[in-house]
Parts: C-alpha cells; structure tokens; sequence
C-alpha cells in the first residue's frame, strides 16, 4: 500500500527538481552558454503545453464516453501545425519584428497601437482562460485524492480546497521567480521554458508507460489489447461528421488563439527556422500521447468497477494493479501536464493585465510631463507579479465557486470557443490589409456576445445562469434568440451550433465593419507592415526627423529597460552612425526601433504613447501619412530607402568635415600645447619667485614668513606634479609603457583609490556595493589604482552639492566587466563632453582644479594600454565616467 | 587711503604676492579674479592703475584691454598686462592693443614695483 506521505514527498522532491533545473537553465542564459537552451528540440517540447491535464487525464475519459472523438482535439493542431505552416512563419516573424509580448499585443499592435483592442483581448483571455485554470488545479487534486483513498483516508471537500490552494500558491511563486526576472516581456524566459520542455518528457514518457503496462502488463499483447477494443461499446460508434469538423476546427483555431500558444510559439521563439523542425516533430509527439489512449479506456473500463472514474484511470488502473510506482508515475505525468499549462498561461496573462490594463492606467493617471520621471520599471515589474497572483488567484476562486464538480470538466470546450474570438481578428490583420480596428472591435464584440449567450452561459446548466424558460422560449418570448437555437434553426449539436454562429457572426462583423469604416493612419501603416512582413526588411518608419534629444531618449530609456540595456542599445547605434560616446542622431530608424525595443517591455500602445510625448510635435502628420500610406508599399519602401540613403551621406559628409576640423584643431593643438607646458610651468614659478624674494627682506612678520614658505612648498609640489604627469603622459602616448601586471581583486584596488584620493577630506560621502566588487584581476594593478584615484578626486573637486556622493557600481555587462563612478555634482556639459580626455583640457576655474588638465588624459592612456577603456557617460545626473575593465577580467569563483 | 590699483589674476598666490607687495608699497589692492565681469568691476569704480592677466576665464585680457582702451573713462588709465607666454608676438599683441606695461611671468618683485610706481608717477 503506498504511503500517502511519500506522494508528497514525491511531488514535492519534483517540484524541486523543476526549480533547479529552471535555475539552472536561467544561469546558463546570462552566461551566455544558452545554444541548446534555444534548439528547436526545446522549442518542439515547449509547444506541448497544448497537452494539459485535460487532455493527459480527460482524453482517457473521453474516449470512454465518446469513442474516437477525442482524436480531434489532436487532429486540429496537426493540421494547422502541418497545412498552415506558412501562417505560422508569418506570425512568428511578425512577433519578432514588432517585439510583441502577448496575444492582446499582437492585436493591439496590428491595429494602430490600439488600447481598447487591447483590454478587449485581454479580458476575453481571462475569461476564457481562468475556468481552464481551474480545470488544471482540480485534476491534480482529484488524483491526490485518489492516492489518498488508497491509504485509508478519505478527502473531504476541504482538504481538497487546501491543496488545490498550496498548489496555486506554488506555481505563483515558480512564475514569479522565473517569469519576472527579465522586465523585457518578448525576451526569453529559459527557465521556465526548460522546466516545460522537462515536464514535456515526463508527462508523455508517463502515459507511454501506463499504456505500455496496459497493453503488454493486463491485456497480454497487442492481439488480445485489439480484440478487446473490437469488443467495447466505443467501437460501435460512428463519428458525427458535423462534431468532428467543429472539433477540429476549434482545436485548430484555439491552438492558434490561446494565449498560452502564442506565449511559446511566438514570445518564446528564439529562431523562425525551429518551426519547420515543429512542424513534424509536434504532430508526432500528438501521435504518441493519443497512441494509448483507446487501450487504457477500454481495458480501464472492462477491468474497474462500474461507475469508476474514467478521467482518472490513468492513476486507478495502475493503482489497482498494485503498480505502485507506475501510478506515482503517472500521477507526475498529470502533474506535469497541469502545472506547465498554469505556469505558461499565468505568464502569459499576467504579461496581458499588465501590459494593457495596469500600466497604460497608471500612464494615464500621472500628468503627461511625469512619465519620464517615474521609475516605469518598478511599475511594470510590480504590476507583472501582482497579476501573477491575480490570475493564479482567479483560478482558485473559480475552482472553489464551481465546486470542483463535473460542471469543470466540460469547460475545456467552452474556454476554447471563447478564445478562438480572437481568429478572425488574428487572421485578419495579418492576411488582409483592409483589416481595421472598427472591424475587429465589432468581430470581437459580437463573438464574445455570442459565444457568452450560446455556450458559456448555458454551460451552467438548466436554472445555472439561465432559466429553462430562457432555453425553450428564448428572453422575454424572442424565441429567434433561444441560446441553442438562434434564428431558430434547431436541430445541431449545440457545440457545433456555438462555434458555427460565433464564428460567422464574428467574422461577418470584423470584415463588414472594416469595410464600411476608414482605418487611422497609423493602422495603415502596421497593418502594411503586418500583411508584407516579408517584403519589409526595413519596415514602415512612423516618425519623421524629430527634434527629440538623444539624451532625453537616454533617460527615459534606462528607466524602463534599464541601464545597462539602455545604454549598450545607444552606444551601438551611436557606433554603427560613426560616433563615439551614447548619444547618437536621433533618426526616424533610431526612434523606430527604441519604440520596438521599449515595446517588448511595456507593450506597444504604451510604448508609442510615450515616445511620442517625447517626440510632441514632430510626429508626422495625419495628412502626411495618409498621403504617404495611399501610396503603394513598393513606393514607400522606395522612398523610405532613398531617404535612408540621403541622411546616410548627409552622416558621411559631416563625419568628414568633422574630421577636418579635428586635424586643423590638432595641429593647433600642436602649437597650443608648448604655449600650454609653458603657461602650466610658468605659473607655480611666478610664485615661487615672488614669494622668495619677499622672503629675502628682513621685515616680513613671523606669520607670513611661515605661510609664504608653505606656499613656496605647495608650487614646487605642483611642479614636480605636472613634470611628472607630462613625463608620463609622454611614456604612455609613445607606448613604450611597462606594465606591472599581477594578480588582485576589484574591492582591493577601489579599497586602495579611495583611500589615496583622500576624499574623505572633500566631504565626499562613496558609496559601493562590495558584494559586487568580488572580481579577479589580473593587470597592472598601480595603473588602475592611478586612474580611479583620478576620477574620484575629480568627483572630489567637481561634485560641488552640498552633500556630494559619489556612486562607485561594478556590473557585468555582455562579457566585460566595467566599474561606473557617477557623482551628483553639476555633470559635464554636453558641449564640452568630447574634449574633456584631451590634454589640458581642464574646465575653467584653474584655481579650484588644482592640476594642469592632464588627469583624464592620462587615465585614457592607461586604460588603452590596459586593454580597457574610459569613457563620458551621459544623462547620470552628475558627472558620470565608466571604466570597461580589460577582457582579462574573470569573476572571482564565489 | 593709498592709491587703488586693481589686480585682475586668477592664480590666488600669485594675488597673494602682488598684493602683498603693493600694500606693503602704500597701494590699496582690490582683486578680482573673472575675465567675464572683469569690465563691471572696472567700471563700478575706476582705479589708478590696473594689473591684468592675459590668461583668465571666462575672458582673455587682451579682450579686456580692447575694451578698456574703447571706453573713454578707461581709455588713459595705464594697464600693465601679465602674462605667462612671454614670446615677441605676444608682447606686440598686447602693445598693439593699448597695454602700458608688459611684464612676463615668472617676474622679479624689484621689476613690479618699479614698474608700477613708474606708471603711477607718469
């Protein structure tokens, strides 16, 4: 007899394994060491979430009670797997391109960045998918009470509630945890998709098993296995051709339509090509977790006794049998089966909630001017775990209104016609240019109306939602709107009867009203897009030359894709326009893609909204766009391209003439700089002489005579100094420079600068995290030292607030690890950010900076024969100067 | 009260040594050490004599001589620039420009003094 506690402990032992293993996979991503967490083999198993604990238990049952009619559910993604692979590459290049998180982004997206299709798609995948979610919890729980008869206890409703709630709360934390680490929503979550490709594995490798053992373990071999089959009732029943095309169809279309799908086809696709290897390998993995299906509900039937459970005897027959560890087995299976589908789901609609429904309000409730100054990041991430548990949360209560009862049981069907709303929707946007937002409002409506009054309501039987009078006689008499029987054509399966009015009323609507209402421009625009994603290499550009600062981009990026994303985004397109630093032009490409880029992380209505009050003013206008959208898309990638290629030479014949100027500005430089040498020396003489001849008389008082000598003292110094800065300014610019290198840590170096720079003195308060400061370094250990020395007391002399602080933050970022010092003083100003590393080029006020100007030169001389870098890193707040360690840097095993 | 001389220098020893100096000469010294608002100090009252640095920021001191020497209540007050580029074309600079005096740095206090009580007396 099994231990009831060892199910437990079981489970609990597998869930832990899924944690590690997401843990894992999650710490091989930011390593970079991610190839195979992103082939197509992971990519195959991830899609089976399609397989949850309804079809895992619920096939068995079905087949018990309708025969061959459960094939469906696994024929309709086949086909579309197989026959609409073309659809598939669309959206997943779409997704791609336009950075979409979600379902709901998509739609919005498509349709002119539009919030309200948003909030539409998101609420219907909430309604859509919280029964289903429930459905999943009342599976595990059910066959944790099958275990628990097994030992001698019996479950009362309860205890049940109980565990189904330990469940919700678990899988809340596993999707927070591993959900939530990447603000960016349309960047990979390799955690979670490992622990499903895992559980993948286990659920089919467990049914395999249970049939395996029913065919060859009880019936005795696949002859008697078919003779008993031959036997059954189930052989006996024909299909019913108009059930099975509704079936299939629904199943098809959900696999397409369910946000969960979507999250892993779309979202989660590391590379297009990982569909055509899907594109057989999932309609096999289908073939293999149908394959047993018929076996174990027949022999399940003949060998349990009547009135046996038939959706769980992939746990009782096995149970019954005595095979203890097949049933732990198979229990597993349906665990796996459950808690992928609620985990991808959860993500999924938690990205949905937050994404259309919290943040845009929490825009919406700030002044416009404030967006930038708020910090989005926290808000969004907040917002994404608090819907986490929302969603979780809507499960358990609907599990618990419902009573965990049958009613469930058949909700699978019903929460697909809900979400196949979106189809035509779907469909159209990306097939149909024509598609506009009016249309798939109205399509949306109808469909959910639908849907509700035919299926979803009446799915709560007779005197649930509705009363009989409602279903016999329709509302208040209008016997044309009786729920299973609209327009009074009675007579079909009322499934079939949903599906097929939803569907046409949906779709009628969608293309009717798109095609009596005018699309905005901005529809035109993405729906171009959407509809060609092929011929549009470079894409539709929505905004024209802006006026936008690239600072004030810089900041409003950081905040909501963070710093170090932020900041590489910029430096790389400051580089690839031939500048140095992170500011580049701002171009219509430019804002394009930062819009993209902010879009995978607060959804693309959002993201508009907020570059466009960045860019107020200059966005192109109505006119404009119509002008330009009426044209043919092969004229406007034309022109699109020409105007890429004018700017482009625009760039170069600046970046030549900037260079002229440079070279004539160096060659006075050559001359300014023995003018400079001289001036830097002749000034501590000045005093040194005047102040000595005034020694010299015998009349100067005791008092003066002490600090005349004091500053004699601090000019010599000061000469010494600059003799020695110039000497070796010299040694390094010939790169004659001999390194001392050694071994030693970051925390020990920082330790060493801060202590010499004496900032102490300045009143400089520094703050560091020296947890993050752990790092191994090998190089010239006095070099670095010198050249933090050097920024600190820069921050030392410039910080200038009343309280100065200076940030010392070490990270990692793309494999090189850089050390950035950010004080709160004034900053640099931006036109003077170029020259600061050039020799002398001290700000002003000579008196206060002490030194001849030769400091941040010197540090960029270092850092070049170092093999790192030093440079300006603009829109801090102060003044802020990165250090990119050299490459030889590793993390101190920690 | 001595005769007032204005120091316009930004190196505070070095206004520390001339001022010393010409104090301890019965000069009164007022400082100033900002090339741009250089012409208000001037202006708010003008002095006997004043010491000028070429080298100031904000404004060089030839800018400030040009305009010394363009107002009338400026225009005859002797200017005795200071300078720590001492080449030809810098003094000729500074003499076509109006200076008075000329004097480059490193300078010997001997050649200060007699320079400016030359120019007081002139």
């Amino acid at each position: 007899m099994i231990s009831f506690n060892l199910l437990i402990l079981v489970s609990l032992g597998y869930v832990a394994f899924l944690f590690l293993v997401a843990f894992a996979a999650e710490r091989r991503a930011a390593s970079g060491r991610s190839a195979w967490l992103r082939s197509s083999s992971i990519y195959t198993l991830s899609l089976s979430i399609y397989c949850t604990a309804w079809t895992f238990y619920g096939a068995v049952g079905y087949a018990a009670r309708s025969g061959l009619e459960f094939l469906t559910i696994y024929l309709g993604p086949t086909i579309v797997m197989i026959g609409w692979w073309w659809f598939l590459r669309k959206l997943v290049r779409i997704g791609r391109s336009q950075r979409l998180t979600s379902i709901a982004d998509l739609i919005s997206s498509r349709f002119g960045k539009s919030t309200v299709l948003g909030v539409m798609v998101t609420v219907l995948a909430i309604v859509g998918t919280t029964p289903y979610i429930a459905l999943q919890l009342q599976s595990v729980t059910q066959s944790i009470a099958v275990f628990a008869a097994q030992s001698g206890e019996v479950w009362q409703a309860g205890d049940l509630a109980g565990a189904a709630m330990w469940v919700a709360i678990g899988l809340a934390v596993f999707t927070v945890l591993f959900g939530t680490r990447n603000l960016d929503a349309s960047e990979r979550h390799h955690g979670i998709v490992l622990a499903i490709a895992v559980e993948a594995v286990v659920k089919l490798l467990a049914l395999v098993a249970v049939g395996v053992f029913v065919v060859w373990g009880v019936a005795g071999g696949v002859g008697p296995t078919l003779d008993l089959i031959d036997a059954s009732v189930q052989a006996q029943w024909a299909p019913v051709p108009s059930r099975w095309v509704g079936l299939i169809f629904v199943s098809g279309a959900a696999f397409l339509c369910l946000p969960r799908m979507f999250q892993v086809m779309v979202v989660e696709n590391a590379d297009e090509r990982h569909l055509a290897t899907a594109g057989w390998a999932f309609p096999a993995y289908l073939l293999l977790m149908s394959l047993f299906v018929v076996p174990i509900a027949v022999v399940g039937l003949d060998l349990m006794p009547e009135g046996a459970n038939p959706d769980l005897f992939v746990v009782t027959v096995p149970l019954a049998q005595g095979r203890e560890g097949l049933a732990i087995l198979a229990f597993l299976g349906g665990f796996s089966s459950a808690t992928s589908m609620v985990i991808v789901a959860t993500l999924a609609l938690a990205t949905m909630v937050s994404n259309h429904i919290v943040v845009p309000g929490w825009l919406n409730a700030r002044t416009p001017g404030a967006v930038v100054s708020g910090d989005v990041r926290d808000v969004v991430v907040f917002s994404r775990r608090l819907s986490i548990g929302v969603v979780l949360g809507l499960g358990y209560i609907y599990f618990r209104l419902s009573g965990g009862g049958a009613a469930l049981a058949s909700i699978g069907l019903v929460s697909f016609t809900g979400v196949i709303q979106v189809l035509p929707a779907m469909v159209g946007g990306v097939v149909w240019r024509g598609a506009n937002r009016w249309g798939a409002g109205a399509g949306l409506s109808v469909g959910f109306v639908v849907w509700a009054w035919t299926q979803f309501l009446p799915s709560f039987g007779v005197d649930g939602a509705l009363s009989q009078a409602v279903f016999d006689h329709g509302p208040f008499g209008a016997g044309w709107l009786r729920p299973q029987a609209l327009f009074g054509i009675e007579g079909m399966d009322p499934f079939v009867h949903a599906v097929f009015w939803s569907m046409i009323l949906n779709a009628g609507a969608f293309m009717i009203v798109s095609i009596v209402t005018f699309p905005n421009p901005l529809e035109r625009l993405q729906g171009a897009q959407f509809v060609k994603i092929f011929d549009y290499s470079s894409g539709a550009r929505l905004w024209t030359q802006s006026a936008a600062q690239a600072e004030d981009m810089l900041v409003m990026a950081q905040r909501i894709i963070g710093g170090a994303k932020a900041q590489s985004l910029f430096q790389a397109e400051a580089q690839s326009q031939g500048k140095e630093g992170f500011l580049p032009d701002v171009t219509p490409d430019f804002i394009d893609r930062l819009e993209r880029e902010l879009s995978g992380s607060v959804g693309a209505a959002t993201a508009h909204a907020m570059i466009g009050q960045l860019t107020e003013g200059t966005m192109v206008s109505v006119d404009d766009l119509i002008a330009v959208a009426d044209e043919t898309a092969q004229i406007m990638e034309y022109s699109n391209r020409l105007e890429a290629k004018s700017a482009e030479q625009e760039r170069t014949a600046r970046a030549l003439r900037e260079a002229n100027e440079k070279l004539t500005a160096l060659s006075i430089q050559k001359d300014a700089f023995l003018s400079q040498i001289s001036h830097e020396l002749r000034t501590p003489m000045t005093s040194i002489r005047s102040f000595s001849d005034i020694l010299r008389d015998k009349d100067v008082g005791g008092d003066d005579r002490e600090r005349f000598a004091g500053i004699i003292h601090d000019e010599s110094n000061r000469l010494t100094r600059l003799l020695d800065d110039l000497l070796d300014l010299g040694v390094l610019e010939s790169g004659q420079v001999q390194l001392n290198l050694g071994h030693g840590t970051l925390a020990e170096v920082i330790d060493r600068a801060v202590m010499a720079a004496g900032a102490d003195d300045a009143g400089l308060t520094i703050s560091r995290r020296p947890a993050n400061e752990g790092v191994a370094l090998h190089t010239d250990l006095e070099r670095l030292t010198q050249v933090f020395i050097n920024l600190i007391s820069n921050a030392a002399k410039y910080a200038t607030t009343e309280t100065p602080e200076l940030r010392i933050i070490v990270r990692q970022t793309g494999g090189r690890c850089v050390v950035d010092f950010c004080d709160n003083g004034p900053g640099v100003p931006k036109e003077s950010q170029s020259m600061i590393f050039e020799k002398f080029s001290r700000l002003e006020d000579a008196g206060k900076a002490g030194g001849a100007g030769l400091g941040l030169a010197i540090c960029r001389q270092i850092m070049a024969a170092l093999g790192g870098d030093v440079t300006y890193l603009p829109a801090q707040g102060g003044a802020a100067f990165r250090v990119t360690l050299p490459q030889s840097v590793e993390l101190a095993a920690q | 009260m001595g005769r007032r001389v204005l120091l316009i220098e930004d190196e505070p020893n070095i206004i520390e040594a001339i001022s010393y100096l010409l104090s301890r000469d019965g000069w009164t010294v007022h400082t100033h050490s900002d090339g741009e608002t250089a012409m208000d100090k001037v202006m708010q009252s003008v002095p006997e004599l004043i010491i000028l640095d070429v080298m100031l920021p904000g404004r060089s001191g030839y800018d400030i001589l040009r305009d010394l020497r363009a107002q009338s209540a400026t225009a005859d007050v002797p200017v005795m620039m200071l300078t720590a580029r001492g080449q030809a074309r810098d003094r000729e600079l500074a003499t076509s420009l109006g200076a008075t005096q000329f004097m480059t740095k490193p300078f010997s206090n001997a050649d200060v003094l007699d320079s400016v009580r030359a120019l007081a007396a002139s």
